[in-house]
This record gives C-alpha cells, sequence and structure tokens, in this order.
C-alpha cells in the first residue's frame, strides 16, 4: 500500500484528498490528511462577521464530514516534515511515511512580527482574518460612535489582497446606515503605491474611494504601533494617528513549514509556478496560501490549483512528465458597499479587466463594475463552497485556465511583459 | 508603448516610468532613472541593494519584498529607507529595472 499524506483540512487539503480519491484506486493508494482541528471555517464570511451580515456559526462545519469517507483523517499537530526520509512527525503518534506529499498548511497572520501592535489588540487593534477576531471587531463596531477608523496592511502578501478594501467599503455602508458616517474618518494604509495599484483597475475602480470620502495613505511601511498613543509609525517618520485600528498583520505559512526547512522567509514554499511541485523536493507538492507563488493567497486560485494539481500528482505516480498548466488565475468577487460589487477575472499575465462573465455579453455578471448581481453571487458563493468546491466538483461555465471571453481592453491599457 | 531616452540608449516604459522589458536594462540607465528620483549618485550600498534584487528576480521572476531585503542581510530596513528616501520598494524597483510593487487590483 502506497500513502498520499496531505497537510491540511482547510480548502486546499480537503479538496485534494477528495479529487485524488476520485483518482486513486484505494486498493493500492491510501490518503491520509492531517489538521490539528476539526472546524472548517469558510473563511470568506469572516468578512462579513463584523458588519452582523454572518454570525460565525454560518461559516464552520466539521473538517472530517467534508472529507471523502476513504481518506484518513488524523487530528493531531505537525510537529515536522522529514524530507529526507519521506516522513511527517504529528504529536502523540507514529511517524507517516508518505510516497507523495501535499502541502495545505496556508497562512496565519502573525501580529508579534509588528512592534507595538499587541499592545492594543482587541482593545482598539482588531483583525478580521480570525474567527475570534472578527467575532471582537463585530462587538467594537457595534460601540464605535466616532473618530479615525485606520484600515492598515503591514506587508505584503496578505491573503486575499482585496478583503481590506472590501472592509473599507463595508465600514463606509455601515457607518452610513447607522448615520454615524459623518463622524468618521475612515483612512486606508498600504504598503503599496495606492488602493489599487493595476492600471484598468485604478481608472475605472480609483473614483469610488473619493467619492466615498476614503483617505489613502500609500506607500506606508509600517515600523512599529505605539498602541498608548494610538498611532501607527512609518519607517519614513509619517504617524498615522487612529481611535480604531484594523490591520492585516503580516502574513506568514505555518511554524512547522520553517521548522521544517522547507519556507522561504515568510514560511512560504519555493513552488513551481505552472506544475506547483516544490522546487526542492520531487515528491512534495504544494497548493495555496502555503506556496510562493506570485498567484493571489484565495480559495479561488486553490480551486483552479486543485485540478491541475490532482492531475500532476497521478502523473508523478505514473511517471510522467508534469502538465504546466497553471496560469495564476483568480476570480473574487470584491464588496463594493451599498449592496453590490464587482468581479475580477485574472491571471500571472492579464490585469483585472472589465467585460462581462462569463459569458461574452449576456454575463450575467460585469466585471470591474459594481453591480446587485456581483454582490448576490458573492452570497451565493458560500453554497457552491460547500456542495461544489471541497468537493472537488467543477464550477459551471468557470475554466480553470483564464478566458479572455468577455474581456476587454482599454484602449491604451499596455500589457507589461512577464517576467519570464 | 512609450518610449524613454537615456543617454544613448532609448528603452519601453509604462506611464510611471518603470521599466516594462527588464532586458533593456543597463548601468546607465539605472543612474539616470536615480537621478530622476532625487538620488543624485549610486553609491556601492545602492548597488548592493541593486544587485541582490535582480539577482533575486533572476531567479524567481518576483521582485524581493523589503522584509527579504533585511532578511538576507543585505541591507536593514531603516538603511533601506534611508538609501531609497520616500518609498524603497518602489525606487529600487523602479531603478533597477523592475515593474512596480502592485496589488492584484
Amino acid at each position: 500500500m502506497k500513502r498520499i499524506v496531505i497537510l491540511g483540512a482547510g480548502t486546499g487539503g480537503t479538496v485534494m484528498a477528495n479529487l485524488l480519491r476520485q483518482r486513486l484506486d484505494p486498493a493500492f493508494w491510501a490518503i491520509t490528511v492531517v489538521d490539528r482541528d476539526t472546524n472548517h471555517y469558510y473563511q470568506p464570511g469572516f468578512l462579513f462577521i463584523p458588519f452582523g451580515m454572518y454570525t460565525p456559526k454560518q461559516i464552520v462545519k466539521d473538517r472530517g464530514k467534508l472529507l471523502s469517507k476513504q481518506v484518513e483523517f488524523v487530528v493531531a499537530e505537525i510537529e515536522g516534515v522529514d524530507a529526507a526520509k519521506s516522513e511527517v512527525r504529528v504529536a502523540g503518534g507514529e511517524a507517516l511515511p508518505y510516497d507523495i506529499l501535499v502541502v495545505a498548511t496556508g497562512t496565519d497572520i502573525v501580529p508579534s512580527e509588528t512592534p507595538g501592535l499587541l499592545d492594543g489588540w482587541r482593545d482598539t487593534i482588531f483583525d478580521f482574518y480570525t474567527k475570534d477576531g472578527s467575532a471582537a471587531l463585530a462587538r467594537k463596531l457595534e460601540t464605535f460612535k466616532g473618530g479615525t477608523l485606520a484600515i492598515h496592511i503591514v506587508e505584503m502578501p496578505i491573503k486575499c489582497p482585496v478583503a481590506p478594501l472590501e472592509f473599507t467599503f463595508l465600514s463606509d455602508s455601515y457607518f452610513t446606515r447607522r448615520k454615524l458616517r459623518d463622524a468618521v474618518d475612515i483612512v486606508y494604509v498600504t504598503p503599496l503605491p495606492g488602493a489599487f495599484t493595476k492600471p484598468v483597475a485604478a481608472a475605472a475602480l480609483g473614483a469610488l474611494l473619493e467619492e466615498r470620502k476614503i483617505r489613502v495613505v500609500p506607500d506606508f511601511g509600517t515600523e512599529r504601533v505605539d498602541a498608548a498613543a494610538r498611532k501607527v509609525i512609518g519607517y519614513d517618520g509619517r504617524e498615522v494617528p487612529y481611535d480604531l485600528l484594523v490591520t492585516i498583520p503580516t502574513n506568514m505559512g505555518a511554524k512547522v513549514i520553517e521548522s521544517s526547512g522547507l519556507g522561504d522567509e515568510l514560511r512560504f514554499i519555493p513552488t513551481d509556478t505552472k506544475t506547483l511541485r516544490s522546487k526542492a523536493h520531487e515528491n512534495i507538492f504544494v497548493i495555496g496560501d502555503a506556496t510562493n507563488l506570485p498567484s493571489s493567497k484565495a480559495g479561488s486560485v486553490v480551486h483552479f490549483q486543485a485540478e491541475i494539481l490532482a492531475e500532476n500528482v497521478q502523473r508523478a505516480i505514473e511517471g510522467k512528465p508534469l502538465e504546466e498548466k497553471f496560469d495564476g488565475h483568480a476570480n473574487c468577487f470584491v464588496e463594493t458597499g451599498r449592496g453590490k460589487a464587482i468581479l475580477i477575472d485574472f491571471n500571472y499575465e492579464v490585469e483585472p479587466l472589465p467585460g462581462r462573465f462569463p459569458f461574452p455579453v449576456i454575463g450575467p455578471m460585469s466585471l470591474l463594475k459594481p453591480s446587485r448581481i456581483n454582490h448576490w453571487g458573492k452570497l451565493a458563493f458560500r453554497w457552491i463552497y460547500w456542495n461544489m468546491m471541497l468537493k472537488g466538483r467543477p464550477i459551471p461555465f468557470v475554466p480553470n485556465q483564464m478566458s479572455m471571453a468577455g474581456k476587454r481592453r482599454p484602449a491604451g491599457a499596455q500589457q507589461t511583459k512577464p517576467a519570464r | 508603448m512609450p518610449k524613454k531616452q537615456f543617454g544613448t540608449v532609448a528603452v519601453d516604459v509604462d506611464e510611471e516610468g518603470f521599466l516594462t522589458d527588464f532586458a533593456q536594462w543597463t548601468r546607465e540607465v539605472a543612474a539616470a532613472i536615480a537621478k530622476e528620483e532625487g538620488i543624485a549618485a549610486l553609491t556601492p550600498a545602492h548597488w548592493k541593494v541593486i544587485e541582490f534584487m535582480q539577482k533575486e528576480f533572476k531567479e524567481n521572476g518576483q521582485v524581493p519584498s523589503i522584509r527579504k531585503l533585511n532578511k538576507s542581510g543585505v541591507v536593514s530596513t531603516k538603511e533601506l529607507y534611508d538609501l531609497f528616501p520616500g518609498g524603497p520598494a518602489k525606487k529600487a524597483a523602479k531603478i533597477a529595472g523592475m515593474k512596480k510593487p502592485e496589488g492584484c487590483v
């Protein structure tokens, strides 16, 4: 009996376990998934919890129930990966030898990377990237009567890079609804050159920020936070005062990636951009947020990677050359407030463009333009996530590789040569 | 695509003056961009940063982050801000002939 070990039972680990189970004969291949706990969160839902649009109970299911019955699920802390011996050590159990390892350990926020950030933690400083953080922020927002709300990104890359913008737009709507908008100064603090950095998106959506009276502080490299004085201090000496800081702390991969010597400076695993095989080890594959790929860290990206990776794992088993098929495709609904959202569809080389999706002309979704149907699409996605995506079913009309059908490149918009 | 003339060399750039083709980069171009960005002369400390960034870019196809520069021991983050005042990630990338740091939208 040969064995595939999958580290992590989040989006990537679950879908890979289910897809590989469909492909590989259980008589010859065992599949073992390891995770430290049993709660699978629908992570896009964290965005809605601070505004009372979802409750924490609505976005959690049992990890084990989302996995095929013919997959072994081990609940234990992963203590280490010995790549030379092809073996995983778990707390309180025997070593798990593997023929193929799939790493899906994701990314997490690490507030301790920024001096001072933990001083005001869950007092005047909050996150919405965790269950506890988003629930605590919901309680805080209910009692917030006015002042400066700073939405702040410490450094890139982060999971779901549009989430801070969505939070910003939803905050504007939330305080407008509560008739407090005039009392709240909303400021968006980013290490990037702007809230929108892609030329076509910036031209199409830049006015939204001004229209909603959102101040943008660009190119801000955070050195530290002075929680007592309630200000964020930049390396260049700039200071951003706040009354409520909603921060996206440094994102890093799992600690075990670092301690096993598999990661880069952010504990992400150097991964081939097209085949999704680890650069260092032939029998290690990586999916989703755990990779160091320049694609977005997002659930849709995992979905597009999954089928390609399953095919490549099978090819590796059969000794065939791997397919170089992953193109960096991402497809994300982005809340813009006031009951609307935009849809973006892009890959490594093509920036988000306007148009219609998935069908030219008829859509029904509109790309890069706020619409109600996009917002409904975002809300409907929770059902699709639990019932289709995690089971490894294709989502109708949404191909794994990006399609140009329905997209328009505005006159004058240029395409930058890919890095290689 | 806009072109920009630096001394004897013409290079393709985007609207903000970032090179769109890394292959067109030369040290002369770097010095000229640096001047435009308010850095009168590129010192050995600047070159150490530029060369590290380019090595990483060629190996991984990605512009290294400030964290990576810091962790690699090439330059501390504070020094980086002194060398490339007002947004080192953006300025150093521009001088090194690479794309500007960007998000997904």
